[in-house]
């Protein structure tokens, strides 16, 4: 992106929407985003130049919202998708919704753009009504022209200026029934696409500003390293080096070219003394031990009683394991800073542009309104990652460049030993089973650091580098997510009809390696123990796995994936694997309350070196209404090649100091030739809400991939991931 | 500082920096393309993979001064927006990526591979990318598009 671009597109003007004003007492509750965020000039715009802008507060991060939201916003107000122009996640733009996470953009501003789109047609309509001098229920509009039986027409842009969207929505116009929609439910190509494969300006790593430097991060060695001593002076003596930052124990350095910041961070890092102390937890076996000896307290998730008739009851316990995992992003996260007259903007791929823009304001003593965070699409976004923290890093080095706006990226260790993790788990479950093979009871019991500490939360700093500088903001230690979406509790409540179940969580906030919202927070690994557990009762009960699954589901649209993934797969009940292949299935409804879906993931095992193999998948999937088919088949694929990849491959390694996982070669990924067929059955739901797709493969593959394994082999893995050094060791 | 004359994308552009500099920074920062991306400077992923007389090419550890008598291309070489190349409008057609960040190095390797071999198995696509890291794991969608392009290509008997 040049400069003449940046101006078009970011233009220092402040658009003037109107901010919402405050939610009185006893106002209507608004549809999706539309609640916390009112007024329909938020949420669209007509322009003269026959388009019409939509704003959204959710970012694009290759999940395709953008494209999904313009079919939407296109289906209401009558006009073709070329038509539509887009503004993600911009604080002087855009309503603020929060963070763009959670499986949860279509419902909250797809279905805000919905009722905001259909309103804004119907004041079109209406002004047209008076303009042409006919009844609006006569009027028909087509691609933003509003035609009277006459022949008389209007189009939108004619009545942009006499329509004023400056009000408060009401709700009250009815979106269109699924019948009539032209674009929702096709698979629109989407609009971040082509651009990203001819090399357009598709990434905040393509923001280029006039008289930008280039920076980057020391990072400490270790957590709770104190930097002791460091040669600054050689550092700025280096060729094109322009500032040397060192604000306790924050250091980084900013220079004329990338490759000089970078020669200029190694001579710093090999000049830097720091003090380091042994605080990382055991590995292995200790660390789950470790967990579950933590002195959090369990608290009851959900508990449910009734006699248990019978006598004869076999009951199982069983511990499943996952370990730290990284997001693991292709690019390394990064942010462009420019302070002009006090006032900050910060070009970045955080989720949350109004969260980050207040820990930004504490950090720096402004006003948030003298900060503008503007997103750009980073490289893959799977969660909380290092988005947020670089942007902070980015303005403390743009306060030493006298002006000029900095670039800073990470560097790729900097990323696998400082974007916080997936915590670590621990999972008991026990349970049992009846004469008839029914499941009596069940106990579901997880240890687990925090999955979310995002910024944006009332007290304390969340940003990496906060805590590092002399005058250090600490983050506060964060309450878990409450239920029904839970954190540490995600998806531990089985759906299934036991009489008799008990969850319990110990929430252990303090935590020795950074860990926040990887993909599904604690549900991969609840969902990966549960749907486990319940093929063990299956062995015990002597029950097929997706008939004892069936046997107690009420829910019809659960049962409906169920049933569609195991026909399509040719699941037969009863069928064993040979000793090296295998089949297993497994199903969730991710946060017991978004999209259902159900796998089957057909796996190879070498007896000999106890490497497995995910041949082929097979998934089915309800979501609601589907917006865009082939991007919630997208969503699907990718989670669950991802999942694999987590399940069979990866943990963070570290020592008792340090974080030893530093580049690609100490955390090995799934590659193309691991890679399994996939095939994606959608059950689409038109007439029902949208339910969020992005987060519904994870936990399900793992256990059917588990499952899998013990169909094939007879050995039950409980302590992810499955590398082949530990199957074989089961299998011997 | 020394000045490079490098033949990018067909035009000839001189540079002054550092012969140690990693080719990519001078594609991305002096000669302003997107294309190349910077992964991991380790040459593990292949993200910055671009073209070096016609092989692929980790630029994130290839110095400047390597590079310098040589024809690079880049993704901005094959085609635009308007003009794609048949790789480009595969990709693009199969939707073959999530965030993309790795979509880069996965046409310049496959333009590799179809250059030598106009109709290679889905295990040779398979095995040429695999120095190539996804990790929204759009995998078989890469496949499907390098064996579209492949297709096109062989039609328009450009190879």
């Amino acid at each position: 992106m040049n400069r003449r671009d940046f101006l078009k597109a970011s233009g220092g003007l402040v658009i003037g929407f109107t901010l919402a004003p405050r939610l009185a007492l006893g106002q209507d509750r608004l549809p999706g985003s539309l609640n916390a965020n009112r007024m329909l000039d938020a949420w669209l715009r007509i322009e003269p130049n026959g388009t019409v802008t939509i704003f959204t507060g959710k970012i694009e991060l290759g999940q395709g919202i953008g494209t999904a939201l313009s079919q939407i916003a296109a289906d209401e107000l009558d006009v073709n998708l070329q038509r539509i122009d887009i503004v993600h996640g911009d604080t002087a733009r855009t309503p603020n919704e929060g963070q763009t996470a959670g499986s949860l953009s279509v419902e909250q501003s797809g279905t805000a753009l919905r009722f905001a789109c259909a309103e804004g047609r119907d004041m079109l309509v209406s002004a047209a009504a008076a303009k042409l001098g006919v009844p609006a229920t006569d009027l028909r509009v087509s691609d933003g022209t509003v035609s009277a039986p006459g022949g008389a027409t209007v189009t939108y842009w004619d009545l942009a200026r006499d329509t004023d969207f400056k009000r408060e929505a009401t709700a009250k116009v009815k979106p269109k029934p699924p019948a009539e929609h032209k674009w929702v439910g096709k698979s629109i190509a989407r609009r971040d696409i082509p651009k990203k494969f001819t090399g357009g300006a598709a990434y905040v790593q393509d923001v280029r500003l006039p008289n930008m430097v280039f920076g980057r991060v020391v990072r400490p060695p270790s957590p709770g390293a104190q930097l002791l001593s460091v040669d600054e002076a050689a550092a700025r003596r280096l060729p094109g080096v322009v500032a040397v930052v060192r604000d306790g124990n924050f250091l980084a350095v900013a220079a004329e070219r990338e490759e000089q910041a970078i020669r200029a961070r190694e001579a710093l890092t090999r000049s830097a003394r720091w003090k380091e102390a042994a605080s990382l937890p055991p590995t292995g076996e200790a660390l789950y031990q470790r967990l579950m000896s933590s002195p959090a307290p369990g608290e009851t998730v959900v508990e449910k009683t009734s006699p248990v008739a019978e006598a004869r009851v076999k009951t199982l316990e069983a511990l499943y394991t996952r370990p730290y995992q990284s997001h693991g992003s292709i690019g390394p996260s990064c942010a462009v800073a420019h302070w002009q007259n006090g006032k900050l903007t910060v070009w970045t791929h955080s989720q949350g542009v109004f969260p980050l823009r207040a820990d930004l304001a504490k950090v720096f003593g402004l006003n948030p309104q003298d900060i503008r965070c503007i997103h750009a699409e980073g490289a893959g976004c799977y969660g909380h990652n290092g988005a947020d923290d670089v942007a902070l890093d980015a303005a403390l080095v743009a306060r030493a460049t006298g002006g000029r706006p900095v670039k800073l990226q990470w560097m790729r260790d900097d990323e696998f030993m400082w974007a916080p993790y997936g915590s670590a788990m621990a999972i008991k479950l026990s349970g049992g089973v009846d004469g008839q093979g029914n499941v009596v009871s069940w106990s579901h019991e997880v240890w687990s650091h925090p999955h979310s500490t995002r910024p944006g939360s009332s007290a304390g700093v969340n940003l990496l580098a906060a805590r590092h500088l002399a005058q250090a903001f600490q983050p506060v230690l964060p309450a878990d997510v409450p239920q029904p979406a839970g954190g540490a509790a995600r998806n531990a409540i089985p759906l299934y009809d036991f009489p008799n179940v008990k969850v319990v969580k110990h929430y252990i906030a303090e935590a020795p390696l950074r860990t926040s919202a990887l993909r599904t927070l604690g549900g991969y690994a609840n969902v990966f123990a549960l749907e486990s557990f319940i093929d063990e009762l299956a062995l015990v009960a002597g029950a097929d796995p997706v008939e004892l699954r069936l046997r107690h589901l009420k829910d019809a649209r659960a049962r409906a994936v169920i049933e569609a993934a195991a026909q399509r797969a040719g699941w037969q009940p009863g069928l064993l694997g040979d000793g090296t292949r295998g089949r297993g299935f497994a199903f969730a409804k991710y946060k017991n309350l978004a999209c259902h879906c159900a796998i089957v993931a057909d796996v190879e095992v070498d007896r000999k070196t106890g490497r497995v193999s995910v041949t082929r998948v097979v998934a089915a999937v309800d979501a609601g209404q589907i917006v865009n088919p082939d991007g919630v088949i997208n969503q699907i694929e990718g989670g669950i090649i991802q999942s694999a990849s987590w399940t069979l491959m990866e943990s963070v390694r570290f020592d008792r100091t340090r974080v030893t996982t530093r580049s690609w070669s100490d955390y090995p990924i799934l590659r193309f030739t691991d890679v399994p067929e996939v095939e994606v059955l959608l059950l689409n739901q038109p007439a029902e809400r949208f339910l969020g797709v992005g987060e519904g493969a994870q936990g399900p593959t793992a256990a059917a991939i588990a499952n899998g394994i013990a169909n094939a082999t007879g050995k039950r893995l409980r302590a992810l991931p499955f590398t082949a050094e530990r199957v074989k060791q089961a299998l011997a | 500082m020394a000045n490079f004359t490098l033949r990018v994308n067909g035009e000839t552009k001189t540079v002054s920096v550092e012969p140690d500099a990693p080719l990519l920074y001078v594609l991305r920062n002096d000669l302003e393309l997107n294309g190349p991306k910077f992964g991991c400077g380790l040459a593990q992923c292949g993200a910055c993979t671009v073209l070096v007389d016609g092989k692929p090419t980790r630029s994130c550890v290839t110095p400047v001064s390597t590079a310098a008598k040589a024809r690079i291309t880049t993704i901005e070489g094959l085609g635009t927006v308007d003009r794609l190349h048949p790789l480009q409008r595969a990709f693009i057609d199969e939707q073959a990526c999530q965030c993309g960040f790795c979509g880069n190095g996965m046409v310049m390797s496959a333009k590799a591979l179809l250059d030598r071999n106009p109709r290679p198995s889905d295990r040779q696509i398979k095995q040429t990318l695999n120095g190539h890291l996804c990790r929204c794991a759009s995998h078989n969608r890469i496949v499907r598009a390098v064996q579209r392009a492949a297709a096109a290509l062989r039609a328009e008997g450009r190879s």
